[in-house]
């Protein structure tokens, strides 16, 4: 530890951390470009200058250590006027464009002229223009805007794992740029616009919308993907306008996937927002009593195990725990969530959470993939594996599709069920590396679980875990991959069971199940219609994530609330009530009235529910799930997302995500043609 | 205004490989840096290609898919080399002349008449200006920074020779002989020795006993 005095604060700090980090811990705010805590030190903009005692010049404080006893002075002449003349050179050629500028209101480079700007110019020459870059259908750059603080470059080398953005040129003709015309090809291509300081990289959709303090700002959870990434919904009059993530760091640190940034466009398209139903064999739109009174009508009499539900990926505890209700007192158990025929075994939380948390891949030393692409399938849990590998001496073995670009290295292992048979055997070249590991860990994709052996290949990881020092008492190695928002809050809510065959009447709560039994009576309740809202026979317009208070479980079974940002459009209503609603007509009231009533309910029937969150655990019982590990069959694993930017309702609704799935194509023909 | 970071206005080749000279140099000039940091032959091999190219096209550049074969070779993202190859100006972003005439314009060669040696060029080579390239293809002149040969100063360089002591007479005098097809020896063109004194020793004459 070293004693830093920061204007006569005395303050302790780690050996080794930089003088900026010391003024922040003394509670002093150091005005800075280049520098941010999760991207190494560059030290180039040298905005962050302070004084330090019998130093004889200025130093720089992001990039100089702390020495016991140092004095560091922020606020002194010398540093004013150093600052000032880094501010003077930063705007020599700064277009200063500000009211044409998107960055307008949020843009550092605004925050700090304020404070050390002059109020006018001494720079009478011609500034410098930059021809603008393309990047892709997300990020919008002006380039003239620069300020060649080379965040961008540091976060797509380290965070994103792609090397394409770099500085080329000198001097005055420096630029920042991909050289080669291309789309940046990474998940993560939002964050740019987000580390950006000044205007140079701004979203494209988001262009010249809106001024941020025009924008009512509301907490949520994103649910396009199953990270749960913390967010922030930006809205105005009633509509959407932008996503931004917010700081977590047990699960996004500050990054977002831009499936989850950009795809909300999709949300004011092709909605559901009024009832509707067949009539003649046409749907037609009705008003909600119509709509009830044929629910009702058509119910009356069914006996309950005629009766099923289906919930999809997208459905948030609360509409799910309804639904399981009104089943329940209509007397059905014919209950499923797994629609896309995962073979999960839900009867212990553990088989179907990733237990080992997030934030804990970073204290794992090896790691093993087992039918799943985290770049797609999680990109902001794939840049935690990344910073993990980034940090040295992490053995990653990979079974499934050779030749998989996961920004990092990695040991393929083989294809398919082969190699995860001799993986289970234990007699695999890299259970050696894993045995000899002191925090191994695997993530089992939920693709590998959606095909007809799927309970032998859950089996099969689970024994691979077991017998491979993953499962201790204080570390859990063993870790389920979702893809989406809904999934594991269904399932702690036990919505599973029951029979898909003979059912009358078949309530689908956002879901597209495989197969819809013919003749049966389709409510279809939710907020974008596909093919089986177009099956369906009465359909309940819902309410998106962004439109209702609710909770979320992400992949690890961390509990989070996503907040309402808007209403729902139209007619839609938020979907507990929507049951809460039938459940009166059909003469079973649901026996809650109000948001804290469902959620004692949820507790209620899972405790944690309760509590918002998510603890670190070890592994109680080692004992697994049921299926035959060595019946896996041989065929290889196929990635559970051919398509990463139109994978659910919404993303299928969005332009952006239209646009985004032309240029970068599918990950399977891009890898194909890289 | 600043010039494109990407150069505009001729044909990428569109595939590049190493020769066998090439591979030949490359072999050698990897094996100075130890195992790990391969990374640090960026610049001798982006040489390599300009070499090559000036071999197989006779203009000395390197094309992005020579930019591209260097960071496959060592095992690093292109856009690492383009930074590094847009940062030296040693290295020509785009095709140039048969010669490369490279004035230094850096204080010393100015006093001593480097303006003459550029009008030189201009008129004895019909080049327009710095950075532009003679209708017949032949000469192409840039401005240089200091080429590190200030005592035989006024230098002008060759493509990789130094014509040293130039003036007006003797740089029309070399453009002359380049466009013969000649290639005066390069060095001192007043014939002194290396940077001795002109016109022969001045100090240590009288050496007592002699």
């Amino acid at each position: 530890m070293a004693k830093v005095t920061v204007d006569g604060i005395e303050v302790e700090v780690p050996n080794g951390v930089s003088v900026l980090q010391a003024c922040e811990a003394a509670g002093k705010e150091i005005p800075r470009f280049c520098y941010h805590e999760r991207l190494s030190v560059a030290g180039n903009c040298r905005m962050c200058l302070v004084e330090v005692e019998k130093a004889p010049k200025p130093i720089a404080s992001c990039a100089y250590p702390v020495a016991d006893g140092m004095k560091v002075f922020t606020d002194s002449p010398m540093v004013r006027n150093g600052r000032r003349g880094v501010m003077e050179f930063l705007l020599i050629n700064h277009p200063l464009d500000c009211p044409i500028c998107d960055q307008g209101g949020e843009c550092d480079l605004q925050d700090q002229a304020m404070a050390y700007g002059l109020d006018h110019s001494r720079y009478k020459e011609e500034k410098r223009a930059v021809k603008d870059k393309y990047l892709g259908p997300l990020v919008k750059p002006i380039m003239t805007r620069c300020i060649q603080c080379t965040r961008c470059v540091r976060f797509a080398t380290e965070v994103a794992g792609v090397p394409e953005l770099g500085a080329t040129n000198r001097g005055e003709n420096m630029e920042i740029t991909t050289y080669v015309e291309k789309a940046l090809t990474t998940e993560l291509s939002g964050n740019l616009i987000d580390i950006c300081p000044v205007g140079a990289l701004t979203s494209r959709p988001y262009a010249f919308v809106s001024r941020p303090w025009e924008l009512r700002k509301t907490d949520s959870i994103d649910v396009v993907d199953a990270v749960g990434t913390n967010i922030r919904i930006d809205a105005r009059a009633g509509e959407v306008l932008r996503m931004l993530p917010r700081t977590n760091d047990d699960v996004n640190e500050e990054w977002m996937a831009d499936r989850g940034r950009f795809s909300f466009d999709g949300l004011k398209r092709r909605r559901l927002d009024r009832p509707w139903l067949r009539k003649d064999g046409r749907l037609q739109p009705v008003s909600w009593g119509e709509a009830f009174a044929a629910v009702a009508a058509r119910m009356k009499g069914v006996p309950g195990e005629r009766i099923g539900a289906v919930a999809g990926p997208l459905a948030d505890a609360e509409a799910i725990v309804a639904l399981r209700d009104l089943m329940g007192a209509l007397g059905s158990r014919n209950l499923e969530c797994r629609t896309d025929g995962a073979a999960i075994d839900a009867s212990r939380r553990d088989f179907y959470t990733f237990n080992t948390g997030i934030a804990g891949i970073e204290e794992a030393d090896a790691l093993l993939i087992i039918g799943s692409n985290p770049r797609t399938e999680a990109p902001v849990l794939n840049a935690r594996i990344r910073k993990r590998v980034v940090a040295g001496h992490f053995p990653i073995g990979l079974v499934g599709p050779r030749g998989l670009d996961l920004t990092y290295g990695h040991d393929w292992l083989g294809e398919g069920g082969i190699t995860l048979r001799s993986l289970a055997e234990g007699n695999h070249r890299f259970n050696e590396v894993l045995r000899a590991a002191k925090k191994p860990m695997l993530i089992l994709g939920r693709g590998a679980l959606a095909r007809a052996d799927g309970q032998a290949v859950l089996a099969a990881a689970w024994k691979i875990a077991a017998e491979n020092n993953m499962l201790q008492a204080d570390w859990h190695g063993f870790n389920l991959l979702h893809l989406f928002g809904g999934e594991v809050a269904a399932l702690d809510l036990g919505f599973t069971g029951g029979s898909a065959e003979g059912l009358d009447v078949l309530w689908l709560l956002g879901a597209e199940p495989k197969r819809i039994p013919d003749g049966a009576f389709v409510i279809y309740q939710g907020h974008h219609g596909e093919a089986a809202a177009g099956r369906a026979d009465v359909i309940l317009p819902g309410a998106a994530y962004t439109e209702k208070d609710a909770t979320w479980v992400n992949t690890e079974g961390r509990v989070q609330r996503g907040r309402l940002a808007v209403y729902p459009p139209g007619e839609a209503r938020e979907d507990w009530k929507i049951l809460r609603a039938v459940s009166e007509l059909l003469g079973k009231r649901l026996p809650y009235d109000d948001l804290d009533a469902v959620r004692a309910r949820l507790a209620e029937v899972n405790p944690v529910f309760a509590g918002a969150g998510f603890a670190p655990h070890g592994c109680a019982d080692v004992a697994g799930p049921a299926g035959d590990p060595a019946a896996v069959a041989d065929a290889p694993f196929v990635p559970a997302l051919a398509n990463y930017w139109q994978a659910d309702v919404i993303s299928r609704a969005s332009p952006t995500m239209a646009e985004c799935a032309k240029v970068y194509g599918a990950p399977a023909a891009r890898l194909a043609a890289e | 205004m600043s010039v494109p970071a990407t150069p505009e206005g001729f044909e990428q080749p569109e595939s590049f490989a190493f020769d066998a000279d090439s591979q030949a140099a490359i072999e050698t000039i990897v094996k100075r840096y130890p195992p790990g940091k391969q990374a640090s032959a960026v610049i001798p091999l982006l040489y390599v290609v300009q070499r090559q190219m000036k071999r197989q096209t006779g203009s000395a550049w390197v094309p992005n898919k020579g930019m591209d074969a260097v960071a496959e070779r060592l095992g690093m993202p292109p856009i690492r080399v383009y930074e590094v190859a847009t940062f030296y100006f040693m290295f020509n972003m785009k095709p140039i002349g048969k010669f490369h005439l490279q004035v230094c314009g850096t204080t010393p060669c100015w006093l001593r008449g480097s303006d003459d040696v550029t009008r030189a060029c201009k008129d004895a080579g019909h080049v327009p200006g710095f950075g532009q390239t003679s209708a017949d293809g032949l000469f192409t002149m840039t401005e240089v920074e200091c080429l590190g040969g200030c005592v035989n100063a006024p230098i002008l360089q060759v493509d990789d020779d130094y014509y040293e002591d130039m003036d007006y007479e003797s740089t029309v005098k070399l453009i002359e002989a380049l466009k013969r097809g000649e290639r005066p020896a390069p060095g001192s063109v007043i014939g002194r020795q290396a940077s001795a004194p002109v016109g022969g020793p001045l100090a240590l004459t009288d050496v007592p006993g002699e």
